[in-house]
């Protein structure tokens, strides 16, 4: 059994279990901390997307939340200016290799990147970085639903989803750098691929990359 | 960023897109000769690299039902190997031609014009890079320098450097290719009737 500790997050003293993740510990105490590829139940978080860097006292730079383990009295700030501006880079550039256009997009108000840019005051616009433009075939599955690769942020919630929920896999990453994606064994269409259509990836996206069309199209909110 | 037209790139590389399919009797070689592999190794994740470079040395790449039945001996999903296998540049998907062109993308050869090069032999060929023309005698590839800048852009033919290569020059390679071929043909053709 782990023990209770306490600790401090933006001056805010809150109780959690030993060893339990930073992110979790902020986030079920109401302290939100930008988050894109952190799964709770996933035992070695990737820590892929970059934007959930913290403040620890006593630690030499920022660290990210979706790693950092809660110790006694550790006390944390998930605001400096230092955390801001490793926060806004990532950000920048994860629009950077996105097709920003939320006004045509699904998920537009129910997105995590909105809610990202709404908690920092950051700006979905491409300013100091270009766009890297890359147009992905748009896949439409029998009736269920899209997947648009041009918005998918890499998160690899999906896959998760989809090896450790659904237990298909069917999807995965394949590719490196700047060519990473998620897709199916061999590149074919995910309706040729052992994808049951169960939709769960769809309701894992936090953003516009995976949509339900038709009926179910409401169901990703919330 | 708006009022300018941005230049949208769709990617489509098929290098790693199984353009080729094995035969039937090419996929019985396959698995057996997977399976004799798997004999060697533990089926355990970390032993996936070293067993995808047995294979790729045994085949001379990674056809598709090899990475299948590696996956169900691993008990992973078949897409995981795939990722794997796409991941690192020293693994292939398709069959290497009788010939193979590796154009050089290395920072001398790219500023005078690999990329050129490249392209000229994607069109000529009708194939992308890492791919392998249907009747596999011409595979297509990049590379990263071969070290010899001097003479750049360099286009490695088989085993064979050709330095400052322009697409007129592309064109020459691919036609001495395609006269020898013809005369082996032909020679082929008489031998055959010789023998009958
Ligand atoms: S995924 Fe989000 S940020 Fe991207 S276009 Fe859609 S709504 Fe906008
Ligand atoms: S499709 Fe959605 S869930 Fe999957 S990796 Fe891309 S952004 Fe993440
Ligand atoms: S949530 Fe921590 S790096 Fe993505």
């Amino acid at each position: 059994m782990s023990k209770t500790i306490t600790l401090t997050i933006d001056d805010r003293k809150v109780t959690a279990p030993e060893g339990e993740k930073l992110l979790w510990v902020a986030l079920e105490n109401d302290i939100y901390i930008p988050n894109l590829c952190a799964i709770k139940e996933e035992g070695r978080p990737s820590a892929s997307c970059r934007l959930c860097f913290v403040h620890v006292e006593g630690l030499p730079a920022p660290v990210t939340s979706c790693t950092q383990a809660v110790r006694e009295g550790m006390v944390v700030k998930t605001r400096t200016p230092q955390v801001d501006r490793l926060v806004r880079t990532a950000f920048e550039l994860l629009l950077s290799d996105h097709r920003l256009k939320c006004s045509t997009c699904p998920q537009n108000r129910s997105c995590e990147l909105q809610k990202i840019a709404r908690a920092r005051g950051l700006k979905l616009k491409l300013k100091r970085f270009k766009s890297l433009g890359k147009e992905y075939p748009l896949y439409e599955s029998p009736g269920l639903f899209t997947f648009d690769r041009s918005r998918c942020v890499l998160c690899g919630r999906c896959v998760w989803v989809d090896h450790e929920v659904a237990k298909v896999g069917a999807i995965g990453f394949a590719r490196r750098g700047l060519k990473r994606m998620v897709t199916t064994f061999g590149n074919i269409d995910l309706d040729a691929s052992s994808c049951t259509e169960c939709g769960l990836c769809v309701k894992a996206c936090p953003v516009g990359a995976l949509n339900f069309t038709g009926e179910q199209s409401s169901e990703k909110d919330g | 960023m708006q009022g300018v037209t941005k230049r949208h790139y769709v990617i489509i590389s098929k290098g790693d897109v199984f353009v080729l399919k094995p035969s039937e009797n090419e996929k019985e070689i396959i698995i057996e000769h997977v399976a004799e592999i798997l004999g060697g190794w533990r089926a355990d994740r970390e032993n996936l690299i070293p067993i995808l470079q047995d294979v790729q040395d045994r085949l001379g790449y990674l056809p598709g039902v090899a990475m299948e039945k590696i996956a169900t001996a691993m008990d992973i999903p078949a897409v995981d190997v795939f990722g794997l296998a796409t991941f690192y540049n020293q693994f292939r998907l398709n069959p290497p031609g009788d010939h193979q062109f590796k154009v050089c993308m290395g920072t001398a050869c790219y500023m005078v014009g690999g990329n050129i090069a490249m392209d000229s032999f994607k069109r000529r060929l009708s194939i992308g890079e890492g791919d392998t023309t249907p009747d596999r005698k011409f595979s297509l590839e990049r590379v990263v320098c071969v070290g010899c800048c001097s003479i750049a852009p360099v286009v490695v033919v088989d085993d064979m450097i050709e330095g400052k290569v322009t697409p007129t020059r592309v064109d020459g390679i691919l036609l001495a290719f395609e006269d020898k071929h013809q005369k082996k043909d032909d020679n082929k053709g008489n031998q055959g009737q010789e023998g009958v």
